[in-house]
C-alpha cells in the first residue's frame, strides 16, 4: 500500500480555521438544544437567560466576535491513518503554529500561562495546545479541536472507585460533583462521564463524550438508560441557567466506557458549558 | 427592571433585592485573579490601590482582545469564586458591588452584609451582548497582564440579576428551592 504524503502546512492551515470559526460559529443542534430548553424552561429569570444566550450566539454569528470571551486552551484530537507520512516538518510544531496564528490573527483571547504553579506567565500566543494522538487504519487525518473555558474545565474531576461502589457509586459521584458545581460552570451544561479504564484513560473517555452529537446515546442499552437517568436526575436538580433556578440545567450527558481492572472502577465527570465548541476537519 | 448608577452608594445597595433584574450604567473596573491578588498585597502594606476602591463595581471579566475600530473584545463575566479569598478585604476597604457567575461563599456574604455590598450575575458566554454595553475601555494597571489587566469600563444599561443582596438574599439558594423537585 502506498503511503500517502500530507503536508504539516496544510495541518497549520487547518488547526487555524479550526480555531477562528469555533469561537465564533456555534452549532445548529446545540442552538436548536437550547431553543428547546427555552421552550419548556419554567423560571422566568431561567428563560432571560437563555433568551440572552440565544440572542448572543445570533450576535457573534453575525459579527464573528467571540461568542465567549474564554476563547479556551486549544485541545487538538489527531486521528492519523497509519497509511499516511508528514512531509514539512514536525507536526506537533504544525499543530501549535495552527493555533498560534489563529488566536493571533482572529483575536481571540491568549488563556495560557508557562509555569502552572509559581509564576503563571502568559505565553502570549494561546500556545502550547493540548494534543491527543490516535492512530488509525486509512489514510486520512481527521483534526477535532476542542475550544475548552477555564470555568467548566474546573468543574471536573476524577474519583477511584471501589467495584462495590458499581453503577449506583458513578451516578453518586456524577450527581454530587454536577450539584457542587452550581451555577459555577455556566449552565445549561454538557455533561460528558467516563467510566473504566485507567485513572488518565477514564478522564480521557469523559472528555471525548463531550465530542459526540448532542444527545447521542451510547450504543449499550444498560448505559444509554443511564444517560437518560442522569440527565433527568440533573434537571430535576433546579439548578437552572446560570444556577439561578429553573428547570434547565443540562442539555445532554454523554457516558463513554472503557474495560477496567479488577480491583478498580474509574470514573470521570468533565463539564462543557453552554459554549460547546468543537469543529472537525478531514485531511 | 431596577436602572441603577455605578459607583454605587449604600441606599442603593440596600434597595437591591435577591432576582431584582438591573441595568447598570456608569463607571465600572475590570479585574480577576492576579490583579486581585496584586490589590490585597497592596492593600496589606498599606499601599494606595490603582484606583480609589470606595463605592466602585468589579466586574470579574478579562475580555478578548480588541478588533481595529471597536471597543472592546468579547466581554463576558469569569467565575467569581476564585475572587472570593480577595473580596472580604475590597469590601471592607468600600467596594460596593461585584458582577460575576457563580455562587459567592459565606466570608464574602458575611462581609456583604457587614459593609454593605450587592453581588450581581451577569449570563456567562454573552460576551458578544454584554460587549455591546461597553463604550469605553481603557487599561488602568497591570497591563502585563494581558486579559488579566485592570480596566476601567463604561457601561450603558449592562443587564444583570441581583444574585446575592446585602440581606442574605440569595437567589441561588432560592431558586433550587423553588425548582428542584425530588427524583425519582
Amino acid at each position: 500500500m502506498a503511503k500517502r504524503t500530507v503536508q504539516t502546512s496544510e495541518i497549520t492551515e487547518k488547526v487555524k480555521q479550526l480555531c477562528t470559526s469555533a469561537s465564533w460559529d456555534l452549532d445548529d443542534d446545540l442552538i436548536t438544544s437550547i431553543k428547546e430548553g427555552l421552550r419548556v424552561e419554567e423560571s422566568p429569570t431561567g428563560k432571560q437567560i437563555l433568551e440572552q444566550i440565544l440572542e448572543n450566539a445570533r450576535i457573534s454569528r453575525e459579527t464573528k466576535l467571540p461568542s465567549c470571551q474564554d476563547t479556551g486552551f486549544a485541545i487538538i484530537f489527531l486521528e492519523i491513518g497509519q497509511d499516511v507520512c508528514f512531509e514539512g516538518g514536525d507536526l506537533n510544531e504544525a499543530v501549535h503554529e495552527g493555533v498560534r496564528q489563529g488566536y493571533g490573527e482572529a483575536y481571540l483571547r491568549k488563556s495560557i500561562v508557562d509555569d502552572p504553579a509559581i509564576d503563571r506567565k502568559n505565553t502570549r500566543d494561546n500556545t502550547p495546545a493540548v494534543i491527543h494522538t490516535e492512530i488509525v487504519k486509512g489514510d486520512r487525518v481527521k483534526i477535532v479541536l476542542a475550544a475548552k473555558g477555564g470555568g467548566s474545565e474546573n468543574m471536573s474531576g476524577v474519583a477511584m472507585l471501589k467495584p462495590a461502589d458499581g453503577i449506583e457509586g458513578v451516578r453518586r459521584f456524577v450527581i454530587e460533583r454536577v450539584k457542587k458545581a452550581g451555577g459555577n460552570p455556566c449552565p445549561p451544561i454538557i455533561v460528558g462521564v467516563g467510566i473504566g479504564g485507567t485513572f488518565e484513560k477514564c478522564a480521557l473517555l469523559a472528555k471525548k463524550a463531550l465530542l459526540r452529537p448532542l444527545g447521542s446515546h451510547h450504543p449499550d442499552k444498560r448505559y444509554a438508560a443511564f444517560e437518560t437517568e442522569l440527565l433527568e436526575e440533573i434537571n430535576a436538580s433546579g439548578i437552572g441557567p446560570q444556577g439561578l433556578g429553573g428547570r434547565v440545567t443540562a442539555l445532554a450527558v454523554h457516558v463513554e466506557t472503557f474495560p477496567c481492572h479488577i480491583a478498580s472502577l474509574p470514573a470521570a465527570v468533565n463539564v462543557n458549558c453552554h459554549a460547546s465548541r468543537h469543529k472537525e476537519a478531514i485531511i | 427592571m431596577k436602572r441603577v448608577s455605578a459607583p454605587l452608594s449604600d441606599d442603593v445597595v440596600e434597595d437591591l433585592r435577591a432576582g431584582d433584574e438591573v441595568l447598570i450604567s456608569g463607571v465600572i473596573y475590570a479585574a480577576r485573579d492576579a490583579a486581585h491578588k496584586r490589590m490585597v498585597d497592596l492593600l496589606s502594606k498599606g499601599e494606595p490601590l490603582p484606583f480609589d476602591i470606595k463605592g466602585q463595581v468589579i466586574y470579574y471579566a478579562g475580555p478578548s482582545p480588541t478588533r481595529p475600530g471597536e471597543v472592546i473584545g468579547s466581554a463576558g463575566p469569569t467565575t467569581s469564586y476564585r475572587m472570593d479569598p480577595y473580596a472580604p478585604v475590597l469590601i471592607q476597604n468600600g467596594l460596593k458591588g461585584m458582577i460575576g457567575k457563580g455562587q459567592r461563599t459565606e466570608p464574602v456574604v458575611e462581609a456583604m452584609k457587614r459593609f454593605k455590598a450587592v453581588y450581581f450575575a451577569a449570563v456567562g458566554g454573552a460576551g458578544a451582548l454584554i460587549a455591546r454595553a461597553v463604550k469605553s475601555n481603557k487599561i488602568v494597571a497591570y497591563e502585563e497582564l494581558g486579559p488579566e489587566a485592570v480596566r476601567m469600563l463604561e457601561v450603558a444599561d449592562f443587564p444583570v440579576i441581583v444574585a446575592q443582596d446585602c440581606h442574605g438574599g440569595d437567589l441561588f439558594v432560592e431558586g433550587v428551592r423553588k425548582y428542584g423537585r425530588p427524583f425519582p
